[in-house]
Formats: C-alpha cells, structure tokens, sequence
C-alpha cells in the first residue's frame, strides 16, 4: 500500500514547530507559581563540565516582571531584549508597568510569525513569564508554537512532569502561601525533577520573586533573582520534609 | 596682495582679477542703511513680518523663488480655537471647566462646542486651542480607549480601569510632542483630570510643544493670567488640597469661569463643567454663568475709542 512522507501524528502539522517543543525539553527545569500576592520562579542551572560556571537560568525583564527560560538561552535573549524594551517603552509613553497580558501577547504574536514564514524557524525555547501588575500577580506559560497560557502554576523543561505532579496536587495551598512559603514549594517542585543522587545547592538553584513591600500595599519590591548564598537559607529549610517524599509517601520516623 | 619684488605681468593679471570682483563679493552692501533719521520699517505688528528679513534693510523678498507646490500650511497654525480651561484638585477628586465657545478668530462662530471629554468614564481632558486637533484628539482617544478595553476585559480583576489619568497625561504629553518635534503641532493646550494609581486626585496640563506640568490647580491660556491667582488663594500648595471641600472647589471654579468671562474677549458664559471623583465622572455640559455684575465695566479705561 502507497505510504506518503508526511507524519500524520504530527499535531501542529509543521515538524520545526515540534522540534522547537523538543528543544524545550532538553533545557534544565524552570518552576513558576503565582499566590495572590506574588509571583516566584525557581529554576535548576546546569554546568557544561564540572569545571565550568552555571547557565543564568532566570531574567529581570521590569521591575514587575521576571522570566524563566528553558531551551536555547541564545533565542531567550532575543525575547528577553525585546520584552525589556517593550516594557521600557511603555513606562515612557504611559508610566505604567506593562500589563503581563499584553507583555505576553507581543512575544506571542512575535512567535507565531515566525511558524508562517519562509526563511525563518520557531524561537527554541519555552519561556514562563511570571509578574505583578495593576490586576495582581500573573503566570504565563509562553511556547515556541506561540501558544501562551495564563497559569496558576507551571513547570516546563527536563522532568518537569514531576514537577508539574508535585505542583497539581498542593495547587489548593499557593493562593494564600506568603512570599517565603510560595518559594519553598517552588523548590520542593524542583526537588521532586531531581535524578538519584542529585540535589539541590547553592550552585545549582535561582529564585526570582517579585510581590509587594507589604501586605497589600502597591510599593513593589522589584522582580530580583536570588543565586548561591541568598538562596541557601531557602534550600536548607526544605531539606528532609515529609512533603517532598516522591510519591507523596509518608516516611515513618 | 603682492609681496616684493618687481611687478611681473602675472601681478598685473591679479590686480585686474581683484578689480574684477563681482558686486556680490564686495565689502560694501548694495543696500545701503537708512540714512540717520529715517524712519525703521522693523516696527510692524503683522505677525507673518515678525522674524523676517527687514526689506529696509535686504530689499523685497522676491516671490520668485517661492516653491508653489510647497508643504500644506494651513494646519500649521490654529483656525478654530477655544480658550481657557481651568482645573482645581480638592479633597477627593478634582474639578475642572471650559467654556462652549469656538471663535473663528475674534468673531465668536460656535457656541455650543463642548470642549471637555471624559475618557474610560474615570478621567477627563479638557482641551483649549485649535478646535479640528481637538476633535482629532477626541477620535484618536476614543480609538485608544476602545483598544484598552479589549485589553483588559480578559483579565481576572477588571475592577479598575487600566489607563488612569496619569497614563493618559502622559501619553497625550508624548504625543503632542511627537507632532511638534514632525513639525506639525496639535495646536492645543490640555488638562487632564482623574485619578492616579492611587486613587488620589491628578491634575495635570500639556501643550502642543509637549510642555507637560502638575499642580494643585491650573489653568491654560487667558486663564493662566486671570484665573489662576484666584485659584492659588484657595490652593496655594498641594498640602491645602486635603482641606479644600468639593463645594469649595466647584464654587471657585465658577468665580473663575465669570471673571474670564467678564475680561477675556474670546470666552462665553455657557460652560461645561466635570467633577471627577472615585465614584466617577459627573459632567455638566450646559452651564450658565449666574449673578454677573458688570459695575466695574465703566471704570475700565484706555481700550476702545474713549479719549479720556
């Protein structure tokens, strides 16, 4: 019987565009959650030898927002600069913090040409944008089809199945968590990707938050990520608890 | 110059070359100044003379060289216009007027033109100066508001609007001054009144060469002059603002409005006035000056064709 090239289990019908999701999953695991009051992105780094230093993994846009990158660092910065100028340029003809919407949007679309031209390839990485604005705290998954989606919480990357496990079964706790809790599961999300004998340190683990000053106050304290020593107080509280137990099984003491 | 030397024929050529300078070189003017006690033509009070080469002085301008297919210049200066608008923030939100008058020059052509407009139902702009910019003005901030709804109606928490009346001030400041530095200017004068992020009231003005500043009160034009020291006695700084009531504001806002009324030429006494607090905007577009006194009218000297 006549078989034809084409690949029928293709779901965007374009192999680049599913490449592209590929690539996304090769990169190190990067977790979002957004509370009522802020939003948190925690990322895993990785080093190309032992010897070497640790791939960013994690962005200052604004001050009031932050991204995550997993996939080709060299596409995020396209994005990342381009996210940075659209939110300066918006501070300079509104003075407002770009809503994350329409910040998100504008890489979509920006994206999603680049499905339809000749000439050009899908960006090769997954992006989760996470920031305050007028409306609260918002998370954004970004892919390279161009799809974006509003989430509560997100993991994209290397196993972030696991994470994603992890984070579908505490979803009820984030919206009340405070800064420090919502940072905490974030890395027991993280935990939870982590192959045997691997663990999270200092070396290895970013934290980006963003949220008010105060409770319920508009003064932000602007998106800012955390790496090597700012972060060990963070990994060490959630060394040895029950909650990251792989299955959710209950270690007896 | 010839330095030493006897003088050889070449010499002699330059001598001849120098003699030969054309007139346009020479040292002298072929306009010679006006003789001592002549009278200086430089004194006009025709505004297209002003700036321009003195006659006197350059001879005529000579229209031959004037481009005909030049650029448009009738939107480079203000046909239809409005005058005043004044604004007073108080306690909780801000007060702000302009009359219905659009004069064609000195003659008062429209009277029923509102020059106020509120924007996403929680801020206004009140526009002076060129009338057609302003009904620009008005198309495009309709456009902006309609693009700005979409924007926001799918997010969660719609509860505020999303462009505030700081955002809008500074968005007509960026585009006014984008058109002045094209060279074609909005040849208006704005306020803007609301609410900033806060909820505290904003008040604010921008011109047409993007000038953009805020104050507890303000007025543009004639009013700036005439209305703005009354204003300042109620709210001299921005720390009187919290003791000024909204009766008090809207009171001395018509005071304001009469006396433009009575000493600028180009106003009417029907006028809109906005007040703009949390609970949104109350515009009143057909008000009429009241309790008009014109006893002092007979005191005014030295205009018009009085000798005295």
């Amino acid at each position: 019987m006549f078989r034809n090239n084409y690949d029928n289990d293709s779901v965007t019908l374009i192999f680049q565009v599913e490449y592209a999701a590929e690539a996304v999953k090769q990169g190190s695991v990067v977790v979002g959650i957004v509370s009522k009051t802020h939003a948190v992105l925690v990322a895993i780094k990785r080093n190309a030898e032992e010897l070497s230093s640790y791939q960013k993994k994690l962005f200052a846009v604004d001050e009031h927002v932050g991204l995550a990158i997993a996939g080709l660092t060299s596409d995020a910065r396209v994005l990342s600069n381009f996210m940075k100028q659209q939110c300066l340029s918006e501070r300079l003809t509104f003075d407002r913090a770009m809503p994350l919407e329409t910040l998100v949007s504008l890489i979509s679309d920006k994206a999603q040409l680049n499905t339809q031209h000749y000439g050009k390839r899908p960006y090769g990485v997954g992006l989760l944008v996470a920031g305050v604005d007028d409306s609260g705290p918002h998370l954004f998954e970004f892919q390279p089809s161009g799809l974006t989606q509003e989430m509560l919480a997100c993991a994209i990357g290397a196993r972030s199945q696991m994470a994603r496990t992890y984070l579908e079964k505490n979803l009820d706790k984030f919206p009340d968590c405070g800064r420090d809790e919502l940072i905490r599961h974030g890395l027991r999300a993280l935990k939870e990707t982590l192959v045997q004998d691997r663990e999270l340190t200092v070396e290895n683990t970013s934290v980006g938050v963003v949220g008010p000053k105060e409770p319920g106050k508009r003064p932000l304290e602007a998106f800012k990520v955390h790496d090597g020593a700012d972060v060990k107080d963070w990994i060490n509280s959630i060394a040895d608890d029950a909650e990251a137990g792989g299955d959710g099984m209950q270690v007896d003491e | 110059m010839i330095r030493g030397g006897e003088m050889n024929e070449d010499a002699w050529l330059k001598i001849k070359w120098v003699k030969n300078v054309p007139n346009y070189l020479q040292l002298q003017s072929p306009h010679p100044p006006p003789a001592v006690g002549a009278r200086r033509q430089s004194a006009t009070y025709i505004p297209q003379a002003w700036g321009r080469p003195r006659d006197d002085v350059y001879g005529a301008y000579d229209p031959s060289y004037m481009q005909t297919n030049g650029p448009n210049q009738h939107t480079q200066s203000p046909i239809v216009t409005g005058t005043s608008v004044l604004g007073m923030k108080f306690k909780e939100g801000v007060v702000i007027a302009a009359d219905n008058l659009a004069s064609y020059g000195s003659l008062a052509r429209f009277t029923d033109v509102k020059r106020l407009r509120t924007f996403a139902e929680s801020s206004v702009v009140g526009f002076g100066g060129d009338v057609s910019d302003m009904q620009y003005l008005d198309r495009h901030l309709t456009e902006l508001a309609i693009d700005e709804a979409y924007a926001s109606s799918t997010t969660t928490n719609s509860a505020q609007p999303t462009l505030n009346a700081r955002n809008l001030h500074k968005y007509l400041q960026k585009l006014l001054y984008r058109r002045r530095s094209k060279f074609d200017p909005l040849w208006n004068s704005l306020l803007v009144a609301g609410l900033d992020e806060s909820g505290a009231p904003f008040l604010a003005a921008a011109d047409l060469l993007g000038t953009a500043f805020s104050s507890p009160s303000l007025a543009t034009g004639f009013g700036s002059m005439l209305a703005q020291p009354i204003m300042r006695r109620l709210v001299p700084d921005e720390a009187s603002v919290a003791s000024v009531t909204r009766e008090q504001a809207v009171e001395c806002v018509r005071e304001c409005m009469k006396v433009l009324f009575y000493r600028d030429a180009r106003s009417l006494d029907s006028y809109s006035l906005a007040i703009v607090t949390k609970d949104g905007v109350e515009l009143h577009q057909n008000e009429k000056l009241e309790n008009q006194s014109w006893a002092f009218a007979d005191r005014i000297k030295g205009y018009g064709t009085q000798t005295v």
